[in-house]
C-alpha cells in the first residue's frame, strides 16, 4: 500500500477488537449475487516507475510551440510565489471551512478574495467561487430568471461558444435561451446588433430576464456595454457581463456601466492553463441580488470574545440546508484556484496589473503589423485590447502547417464556430506581456512562407487543371 | 472597530501602503491604450492592496497556519474522505507538459494528456462496472446534474414527457435534491427505515409512471451498504425509471460492489473523495460520470477518442448530436485527472481493493472504540464512516454534539461531520479514512471518551469550547443578518462591533 499505514500486525489487532477473522466479514452485508467481479487492471506502481510513466506522457504534450492562442484561456507571468505558497498543506489539505475556529486562515482568504473582485468589477457581492466562466455564466442566466421570475434571456453570438453551449444545457429543463446576432459589416462588424437585442427585448408574449454579453468578447473586439445595459434595463431584464479579470485594470468595470451581475473565467490570475481545469468560475452581483447568488459567501464578523473573525454566512441558499429549494446544488467549488487568484492580485499589485494589461495591448499591437505586412489582415475593424481574427486564405491546412514550423497560430475560428460562415478562414489571435519580439517575428515568417507556398500551390493545381 | 486577535491577520487591505510593489513586469510603451475608446477605459483604477512579495508571502503563510488541514492532523469529516494527499501527485500535475498547456490546442499537439485522460476513462469504467466514463463535470454536483439530464434527455428520445419526478432517500447528500431541482424535476423524498435502509414500502409507492429517476448513495450516508438494492433497482426497472448511484461513498466498495454490474444506470465518482486529489479548502474536484449502455449515447461532448492507429482526439463540435452538450468549457478539470490518475496508477486492482478494506475496517474498528462512550444508532458493520449520536449525553447533561464537536478542537482534532445525515438525532458522521494509522484511530477514540466523560463533570467546558483555537464561537446571526462580505477601504468604521 502506498500510503497507507497499516502493518500486518495492525490489521490482527484490529479484526480481533472487532472478533472477526477476516475483513471480509465486514463485507457480508453485499447481497453475493451483486458482489463485483475481479478488477481487471494492472498492479500498483512504484513511485520511480509511475514518475517516469508520468513525465513520459507529459513530454508527448508539445508545449514548446510559440503560442498565439487564447480563446478565453492566457498565458501571463505568474510570480513563483504564487504556487509555492499554494503547496503549504494547511490550504490544499484543508475542506471547505465548516469549522471556523481551525478554518480562518481559508475563511479570511476567502473574504479577501471576495473584497479584491469585488474592486475589479466594481460590483459588490462576490461568491466564494464557481467551477469555470463557462458554469458561472450559466449561474448567472439562472439567477435573472429567479430574480425576475421570467424564463427567457438573451445571449450575444460574441460569447464565448463554450460558454453559450453550457447555457443551454443548464437552461435544457424548461427555460428558453435565444442567441443575439452579431453585426455583419461596418465599424461594429462583430459586435452584439443593438437593433436586434431591441427587437428580441420587444416581444411581450416572452418577457426577458436577463441579457448576457462578453467584454472583451470571444472576438476579441469591444462591446458597446452601456448601451446593450441600457436596452436590457428599459425591458426590465438584468444585465450580465461576461468578463475577463485582467482587462479590468484598464477596462470600465461592469458596475460602472450598469451591470446586474459579472461573470467570467478568473484563469487569467496567475493558473495554468492546464488543459482545461481547474479554473475560477467568477461570479459577482450587485447587492439587490444578494439572496439569488448561487456558492459560498464568506463575512466577516467576531468571536464570543469581540475578536473580529470569518464565516460562512447566508447558508439558508445552499443544498445542505435547503435541499430541493436551494439556489443551485453547488457545494464543492474551486477555493484553492480563488486563492490563487487573490495571492497573484496581491503581488502583482495595481499598477502591476494595469502594465500587464497594456503591456498585452502593446504586444497584440505588434502582433497586428507584423501579420498584416505579411497579407494577414484583421477581419473586424473595431477597437480590440490583446486578441483579434485575422483573414488566412485556407486556415486549417495553414494552423496544422505551422505547428510544423514551431508556431502555434491561434485558434481556426471555422472550427469552433462552424455556422458563422463570415468566421470562415479565419484565426483568432492574441498575444499578452509574454509574448516576445522573436515569437511574432517567428509568426510572420512563417506564415509568409506558407502563404508564398499556399499561392504557388494553388497556382500549380490551376496550372494541372487547366 | 473589533478588535484583531493576536493570532489574526490584518487583511491585505490594512497592510497596503501606496508604493509598494511593482517591477514583476516590463512597462509598457505609454501609448499602449491610446487605441482603445475612452468609453470603453477604466476611470477610477481598483484599489487593490499595495504589497511587495514578501509581506505577500508572510500573510499567506501565518493564514495558513490558522487552518486545520490533512497534513496537520487527523480530519475525519464523514461523507468527505479525508485522505492523505500524495505528494508525488501535486508533482505530476506541476510537470511543464501538463500544466502548461492549452485546452484548445490542436490533438496533435495534446497527445500525452489525450492519452492519460483516454485511460483513466477505461480505470473508472473498470472500476465502476460501467460502460463508459466522461471526464468533463467539474465536481460531484455537476456530475448529478450531468447524470440526470443525461437521464431527462433519455426519456425524452423515447418521447416519454411525462416523468417529472425524481425519488431521493431522506438521508441523501442536499446536492441530490437540489440537482433534481436544477434539471426542472420535482424531488419526492423517500423516509428511512428502522435498519437504516430505504424504506422499500415507501419507495414501491411512490414508483409510478411519473418517476423519471432514482438517486441512490450506496454505501449510504449513514455508511450502511443498501442490502435490498438489487430488489430496489429491479423496481425502479420495472417502472420505466432510471437508477443514478451518488458515488460519494465510493471508498468504502472498491473491488467490492460496481455499480454498474449491479444495474445501476449511471453514477458520479468524487475524485477528490476516492482518489484523494486535493480538497482544497473547498475546491476544486472533479466528478467523472460513468453510464452503462442506455445512456451512452447522451454523454456530454467531447469525449476522447481513440483512433485504429492509436493516436487519440476529441470529438468536434456538433460530433455526436444525441450528446446533451456540455456542461462548462473545454475538457473538464484535467489537473485533478492527473492527480487522480496518479493514485490510481500508484495501486493497481490490488491496491485499491486494499484501500476498501483497510477504510472499512479502521471503520468498524473506531466504530467499536467510539462505542465505549457514545450511542451508536446503526451497530452493525458499517462500511467506510459510521454514525455515533450524542443523543444520551445530551439528556443527561445538556451538552449538544455541537459542543463536543467543538471541544474535539480542543484536543488537536478536525470534528466530524455533525447533524448529517439529518435523520439521526444528536449526529455525528466519523470517517476515519485507510491512511490512518491504528495509534491516530485510538488516540481519537480516547478523546472523545474523554469529552464524553468531561459532558458529566463539567459541562461548561465542553459547552464554551473550543478555548485553544485561535478565535472562539462565531457570532453568525450577525453575519447572516448584516452581512460584510467585502472590505470597503474608505469605509473602515463600518465594521462591525461586539455589543
Amino acid at each position: 500500500m502506498p500510503y497507507g499505514p497499516h502493518t500486518a500486525g495492525d490489521r490482527e489487532r484490529m479484526l480481533a477488537a472487532l472478533g472477526i477473522e477476516s475483513v471480509d466479514a465486514l463485507f457480508a452485508d453485499i447481497p453475493e449475487n451483486l458482489r463485483a467481479s475481479q478488477l481487471d487492471l494492472p498492479g500498483p506502481e512504484p513511485e520511480l516507475e509511475l514518475a517516469a510513466r508520468l513525465t513520459g506522457l507529459a513530454a508527448r504534450n508539445r508545449t514548446d510551440l510559440a503560442s498565439f492562442l487564447g480563446a478565453g484561456v492566457y498565458r501571463h507571468w505568474s510570480p513563483p510565489n504564487v504556487d509555492q505558497l499554494l503547496l503549504r498543506g494547511e490550504w490544499y489539505t484543508a475542506y471547505t471551512p465548516y469549522q471556523p475556529e481551525i478554518s480562518q486562515g481559508t475563511l479570511q482568504s476567502i473574504y479577501e478574495y471576495e473584497s479584491l473582485l469585488a474592486e475589479l468589477v466594481d460590483l459588490d457581492v462576490v461568491s466564494a467561487s464557481h467551477y469555470d466562466g463557462a458554469a458561472a455564466t450559466a449561474e448567472a442566466g439562472l439567477m435573472t430568471c429567479r430574480a425576475t421570475r421570467r424564463e427567457r434571456i438573451l445571449v450575444s453570438k460574441a460569447v464565448h461558444p463554450h460558454y453559450r453551449q453550457t447555457i443551454a444545457a443548464y437552461f435544457g429543463a424548461g427555460l428558453e435561451v435565444d442567441d443575439i446576432p452579431l453585426v455583419v459589416d461596418g465599424d461594429a462588424a462583430g459586435t452584439t446588433d443593438l437593433e436586434a437585442l431591441e427587437r428580441l427585448l420587444g416581444d411581450e408574449d416572452r418577457p426577458v430576464a436577463g441579457v448576457i454579453a462578453g467584454q472583451p468578447n470571444f472576438l476579441g473586439l469591444l462591446e458597446p456595454m452601456a448601451a446593450i445595459g441600457r436596452l436590457a434595463h428599459a425591458a426590465g431584464a438584468l444585465f450580465v457581463s461576461v468578463i475577463e479579470p485582467v482587462s479590468l485594470a484598464v477596462l470600465a468595470p461592469p458596475g460602472a456601466y450598469g451591470a446586474d451581475i459579472a461573470a467570467g473565467e478568473g484563469q487569467p490570475l496567475g493558473i495554468p492553463a492546464q488543459y482545461g481545469g481547474p479554473y475560477l468560475g467568477i461570479l459577482a452581483s450587485t447587492d439587490a441580488l444578494v439572496r439569488q447568488i448561487p456558492g459560498r459567501l464568506v463575512g466577516m464578523t467576531s468571536d464570543v470574545k469581540g475578536r473580529r473573525a470569518y464565516v460562512m454566512t447566508m447558508r439558508a441558499r445552499e443544498q445542505d440546508i435547503r435541499r430541493d429549494k436551494a439556489a443551485s446544488n453547488i457545494c464543492t467549488n474551486q477555493a484553492l484556484l480563488a486563492l490563487a487568484a487573490s495571492i497573484y492580485l496581491a503581488t502583482i499589485g495595481p499598477h502591476g496589473l494595469r502594465d500587464v494589461a497594456a503591456q498585452g495591448a502593446a504586444r497584440a499591437a505588434r502582433l497586428e503589423t507584423a501579420l498584416a505586412a505579411v497579407g494577414a489582415h484583421r477581419v473586424h475593424p473595431g477597437p480590440y485590447l490583446n486578441e483579434f481574427a485575422v483573414h488566412v486564405p485556407d486556415a486549417r491546412a495553414v494552423h496544422r502547417r505551422l505547428i510544423e514550423r514551431g508556431v502555434l497560430a491561434g485558434l481556426v475560428l471555422g472550427d469552433i464556430l462552424p455556422d458563422e460562415p463570415s468566421l470562415a478562414d479565419t484565426l483568432l489571435v492574441c498575444a499578452t506581456e509574454v509574448t516576445t519580439d522573436r515569437e511574432i517575428e517567428q509568426f510572420a515568417a512563417a506564415l509568409a512562407a506558407e502563404l508564398s507556398s499556399h499561392d504557388v500551390a494553388t497556382h500549380t493545381e490551376l496550372e494541372v487543371a487547366r | 472597530m473589533t478588535v484583531v486577535g493576536e493570532q489574526l491577520q490584518p487583511t491585505l487591505f490594512e497592510r497596503s501602503r501606496p508604493g509598494r510593489g511593482g517591477d514583476k513586469i516590463p512597462h509598457p510603451p505609454k501609448d499602449a491604450l491610446d487605441r482603445i475608446p475612452a468609453a470603453a477605459r477604466r476611470v477610477t483604477p481598483p484599489a487593490l492592496p499595495e504589497l511587495n512579495e514578501p509581506e505577500v508571502v508572510r500573510h499567506y503563510t501565518n493564514l495558513s497556519q490558522l487552518n486545520y488541514a490533512i497534513d496537520t492532523g487527523f480530519y475525519p469529516l464523514g461523507s468527505c474522505t479525508m485522505k492523505f494527499n500524495p505528494k508525488l501527485n501535486e508533482w505530476a500535475a506541476r510537470l511543464p507538459g501538463f500544466a502548461s498547456l492549452h485546452p484548445l490546442a490542436p490533438d496533435s499537439v495534446a497527445q500525452g494528456t489525450l492519452q492519460l485522460l483516454w485511460e483513466l476513462e477505461g480505470i473508472l469504467a473498470e472500476v465502476s462496472g460501467m460502460k463508459a466514463v466522461s471526464l468533463q463535470p467539474a465536481a460531484g454536483a455537476q456530475g448529478e446534474l450531468c447524470g440526470i439530464l443525461m437521464i431527462r434527455a433519455y426519456h425524452r428520445s423515447r418521447g416519454d414527457t411525462e416523468r417529472d419526478e425524481v425519488l431521493v432517500p431522506d438521508s441523501s447528500h442536499g446536492t441530490n435534491p437540489a440537482t433534481a431541482s436544477m434539471a426542472g424535476f420535482k424531488t419526492i423524498t423517500i423516509p428511512s427505515a428502522a435498519d437504516g435502509g430505504v424504506d422499500v414500502e415507501a419507495f414501491e409507492a411512490a414508483l409510478g409512471p411519473r418517476t423519471a429517476a432514482v438517486m441512490i448513495t450506496n454505501p449510504s450516508t449513514l455508511g450502511l451498504f443498501e442490502q435490498r438494492i438489487g430488489h430496489l433497482l429491479e423496481h425502479v426497472h420495472a417502472a420505466g425509471a432510471l437508477a443514478y448511484m451518488d458515488g460519494a461513498n465510493l471508498n468504502a466498495i472498491l473491488g467490492r460492489f460496481k455499480p454498474g454490474e449491479a444495474g445501476f444506470d449511471v453514477m458520479h465518482f468524487n475524485v477528490h473523495k476516492t482518489f484523494s486529489t486535493p480538497h482544497g479548502g473547498g475546491g476544486p474536484g472533479a466528478g467523472p460520470v460513468g453510464v452503462g449502455e442506455t445512456l451512452l449515447p447522451f454523454l456530454p461532448s467531447p469525449r476522447v477518442l481513440r483512433a485504429d492507429d492509436g493516436t487519440f482526439r476529441l470529438e468536434v463540435v456538433g460530433e455526436r448530436p444525441t450528446s446533451i452538450g456540455r456542461l462548462r468549457s473545454f475538457v473538464g478539470n484535467t489537473g485533478v485527472l492527473v492527480r487522480a490518475y496518479a493514485y490510481l496508477r500508484a495501486h493497481g486492482g490490488t491496491g485499491l481493493k486494499q484501500v476498501s478494506d483497510d477504510a472499512v475496517l479502521a471503520a468498524n474498528y473506531l466504530r467499536k472504540r467510539v462505542g465505549e462512550a457514545y450511542d451508536i444508532p446503526f451497530d452493525r458493520a458499517c462500511k467506510h464512516e459510521f454514525v455515533a449520536s450524542a443523543a444520551g449525553i445530551k439528556k443527561r447533561t445538556g451538552v449538544r454534539t455541537l459542543d463536543i464537536a467543538k471541544r474535539l478542537i480542543d484536543h488537536g482534532y478536525h470534528p466530524p461531520t455533525i447533524y448529517f445525515p439529518l435523520t439521526v438525532e444528536e449526529g455525528m458522521l466519523i470517517e476515519p479514512t485507510e491512511t490512518e494509522s491504528v495509534e491516530t484511530l485510538d488516540a481519537f477514540a480516547d478523546a472523545l471518551i474523554a469529552i464524553a466523560a468531561e459532558c458529566e463533570s463539567d459541562p461548561e467546558l465542553v459547552k464554551s469550547a473550543p478555548h485553544d483555537a485561535p478565535v472562539g464561537r462565531l457570532d453568525e446571526a450577525t453575519a447572516a443578518r448584516q452581512p460584510n462580505l467585502r472590505w470597503r477601504p474608505m469605509a473602515g468604521a463600518e465594521m462591525p462591533c461586539p455589543d
